[in-house]
């Protein structure tokens, strides 16, 4: 059975979204008051879009850039940035016993394809047999591989060279918990010493769109911070980004001379059917967990909350009632990116635990926090389920 | 890494749908009887199709049909016969997590078409007009429908898997990955058992024109049943089929220790990514060889201790060559004398499902010390010098044996299999 169990430390962060590139952009952005999101580009729809990459810095052949859809390429560009944030990358004896959990959601249509579809299916004498010919003439063979889930694993083994494991967890915000917290399970075990795990999510799409504001949470104009959301009846400003980490065993870390960014001491994962009070349940439960390890005094709250209701509340009225710890709402930030956000917040909580500081309030709700930094309880409460919570600890 | 454990993990409970059929029994009996469930289709019109054949689950009505409601009731299916066969837990009540492997669950036409329809538009569709009509929440079926988890979530409800279920794919290597996350878990204690499914529903005109496309499928569409011919010199693609296998992984002394009847074991998982390409396996094979050595190593034997191979066999030229050069480089001389036959040439490709279907048969396989043929076999391939257990089962003494899964996106998982530890 299990053996005693190893450290696992954060050795890598690769990380972007609207507030930028790396973690520099990230914590210089984070200590300004938050940037508006983009209200027009798909108005009335609110959107957090990403700063213009140099995929070339990343992704150095074109031929790879262009088998790929948005998606995979922000995610195989944030996964190279974790790679050589971690001095990792090219490292080929490494990367061939690297273990890879993605989290990913689907992937991007041809809108062009689909509305031209939709269009000719209304007059369409023989519905089937139209559907048939516009797909087998309109669909580029290749965007099958875009749309692939498990593709941008694929890539990333394509482009950085990380294969020794490859797993793909599909959908939602657990799919992030679940990638970090196996990923480090595996660490922590003995089954694995070193870990590529993170995901992106691309909010400008109209596909995408459609699939939340059909369960009405793609939140329109005018736009209002996470906290300030549920006079409205909440909804999520969706954010492009994406986010990896360089999980990897004490033992490994220092065998390379890898210096440490942080440790993650403890990740929790939850499945709750939502009912009024099960989030706060579901939260006390798993910050049960936690909570004895939450002994410096000096420790605040990186929130995942997403903006939709009634989960945002929930959660607020528990932090404010239960930890009572300072807390950060990087949503505000960033907006919600679905998969990888808890990802974006570990990497994040590394990043504030370096600076040992938490970055300023942006809310009332959000107390200022003079002591320095040693311990970061990260929430991700999934906006309508999945909920997760992890510890990260300075390091050393 | 030498310190994780490797232990045997007890298989306990299984269930199989295929195109053959419900449940263990009907599906051996028409397995090892060379039977095929591949036809045509005549779920959608297949006008203008290059492959119009497909092992299409009909027998499970859907209307109307959408992949995701079939994966998911041929899911219910599978998972019930399974706990019902290990006797674990209580009704609702499963004592362990839930691994899904299932194809991406996405916005399916008449879900588009539906809310196009509500548009008021006339005569073109545009991606805003869905917004318009999305907006005000009639189509929050859809949203709960088409959220990745969605199958998932439904089942950790109905069985009452413990924790966050996870739902994952590593394309045409899922159900193999479901089962590696199972034994992972029980291996790390984290828990004494696991629930590990697989499903595919996947055939609708977009899934299989993304293959079609691909030029990855036969289009031997004249004798459906025929059409599928692994490791056949006139091999011309695989053949998209459905269905489903679950299995209830245990912990081997818990299992003991409650008397459950242990049906086999697994005793090692193999995996190694390819970075060479996409779709293709690195011309040198060394991602699957490697993957094959890993899944014997992990489960502490050697090469020469594998006396089955329930290989991917998918009748694609390239799987059936890569796969056929890395059984020989793995196994030496004794490649073409060890039987190697593959499930797809009766039940199709079942994609996401394919890992823990062909387990189930595997580790049937075992039970039985029966090898189910490879059909269709009747033009041999001169480069590929396997023993391939032709068009009729075989009894044969079977101790350890092999299941290997690749997919796109260079996703290879092997898996090794045994009876009870004595």
């Amino acid at each position: 059975m299990a053996e005693a169990s190893r450290e696992t430390w954060i050795t890598g962060v690769g990380i972007v979204s609207c507030l930028g590139e790396g973690p520099e952009a990230h914590w210089q952005r984070l200590n300004a008051p938050p940037p508006p999101p983009d209200s027009t580009t798909f108005a009335p729809y609110v959107v957090h879009k990403i700063t213009p990459l140099e995929l070339d810095k990343q992704i150095p052949k074109k031929g790879d850039q262009r088998q790929m859809e948005a998606w995979q390429r922000i995610g195989t560009y944030a996964a190279g940035l974790a790679l050589d944030s971690a001095g990792a990358k090219g490292n080929a004896e490494l990367l061939g016993r690297m273990d890879m959990i993605v989290a990913a959601g689907g992937g991007e249509r041809d809108e062009a394809v689909d509305a031209a579809v939709l269009s000719g299916l209304r007059s369409a004498a023989n519905k089937g047999t139209f559907l048939n010919e516009r797909l087998m003439s309109d669909l580029r063979p290749t965007l099958f591989l875009a749309q692939l889930s498990n593709l941008m694993a694929g890539n990333i083994s394509i482009v950085h060279g990380v294969t020794g494991m490859s797993r793909t967890f599909m959908g939602e915000e657990s799919a992030g918990v679940d990638a970090v917290r196996i990923a480090s399970s595996r660490i922590q075990a003995g089954q694995s010493d070193i870990a590529l795990v993170g995901g992106s999510f691309n909010a400008e799409r109209k596909d995408m769109l459609l699939l939340f504001e059909t369960g009405g949470y793609a939140m329109k104009e005018p736009y209002a911070p996470v906290w300030e959301r549920e006079a409205r009846g909440g909804g999520l400003a969706l954010g492009t980004l994406g986010a990896f980490l360089v999980l990897e065993s004490r033992e490994s870390a220092t065998a390379r001379n890898a210096k440490p960014l942080a440790r993650l001491s403890s990740v929790q994962s939850d499945r709750v059917r939502r009912q009024p009070g099960a989030v706060a349940a579901s939260l006390t439960r798993m910050w049960s967990a936690i909570a004895p390890k939450v002994t410096s005094g000096r420790a605040a709250i990186l929130s995942g909350a997403s903006g939709a209701e009634p989960a945002t509340a929930e959660e607020r009225s528990w932090l404010s009632s239960v930890p009572a710890l300072p807390v950060r709402a990087t949503g505000t930030y960033v907006g919600h990116g679905v998969e990888p956000q808890f990802v974006m917040n570990i990497a994040l909580a590394a990043i504030a635990l370096g600076h040992q500081k938490l970055p300023a309030p942006a809310s009332p709700f959000e107390a200022a926090m003079d002591k320095p930094l040693s311990q970061v309880v990260v929430t991700g409460v999934g906006h309508w389920r999945g909920e997760g919570m992890a510890l990260v600890e300075a390091a050393g | 890494m030498a310190s994780a454990s490797r232990a045997p993990v007890a298989v306990t409970g299984m269930g199989v749908l295929t195109s053959l059929g419900i449940g263990k029994a009907d599906n051996w009996s028409k397995l090892t009887a060379g039977q095929s469930g591949i036809r045509a289709i005549r779920r959608f019109p297949t006008d203008g199709l290059k492959t119009t054949i497909a092992g299409t689950v009909d027998f499970i009505p859907v209307d109307p049909f959408c992949s995701t409601d079939l994966a998911e009731r041929m899911a219910d299916v599978v998972v019930e016969e399974a706990i019902s066969e290990s006797g674990i837990g209580s009704k609702g009540d499963f004592p362990g997590p839930l691994f899904l492997a299932v194809a991406p669950v996405e916005i399916e036409w008449p879900h588009r078409e539906m809310v196009a329809a509500a548009s008021g538009a006339n005569d073109t569709v545009t991606y805003d007009d869905l917004l318009r009509a999305a907006a005000g929440g009639r189509f929050h079926s859809i949203h709960q429908r088409c959220m990745l988890l969605s199958v998932s979530d439904h089942l950790a409800e109905r069985f009452g898997t413990k924790g966050s279920p996870i739902s994952l794919s590593t394309a045409c290597a899922s159900g193999a990955s479901s089962i590696q996350l199972g034994v992972e878990a029980i291996r790390r204690g984290e828990a004494a058992a696991a629930l590990c499914v697989a499903t595919d529903g996947s055939i609708n005109p977009e899934a299989l024109i993304r293959f079609s496309l691909l030029s990855a499928l036969s289009t031997s569409n004249d004798v459906p049943e025929r059409a599928a011919k692994p490791f056949s010199k006139n091999r011309d693609g695989f053949v998209m089929a459905e269905g489903a296998g679950a299995l209830v992984l245990e912990d081997l002394q818990h299992a003991k220790a409650r008397g459950a009847k242990i049906l086999g074991v697994i005793e090692g998982c193999g995996e190694l990514a390819d970075s060479f390409h996409r779709t293709r396996s690195s011309p040198d094979g060394k991602p699957i060889i490697g993957c094959i050595r890993n899944g014997i190593a992990d489960a502490g034997l050697t090469p020469d201790d594998i006396d089955y191979i329930n290989p991917h066999g998918t009748g694609t030229p390239e799987n059936d060559k890569m796969e056929s050069l890395a059984v020989s480089a793995v196994f030496g001389e004794r490649a073409s004398s060890i039987p190697i036959s593959s499930n797809k040439s009766m039940i199709g490709h079942t994609l996401s499902a394919a890992g823990a279907v062909e387990a189930v048969f595997t580790l049937m396989a075992l039970e039985h010390q029966r090898i189910p043929p490879t059909i269709n076999y009747e033009v041999p391939d001169p480069t590929i010098s396997l023993d391939v257990v032709p068009n009729t089962a075989r009894d044969a003494k079977v101790t350890h044996a092999i299941s290997n899964s690749f997919g796109f996106g260079g996703q290879n998982v092997s898996l090794v299999m045994a009876r009870e530890p004595a």
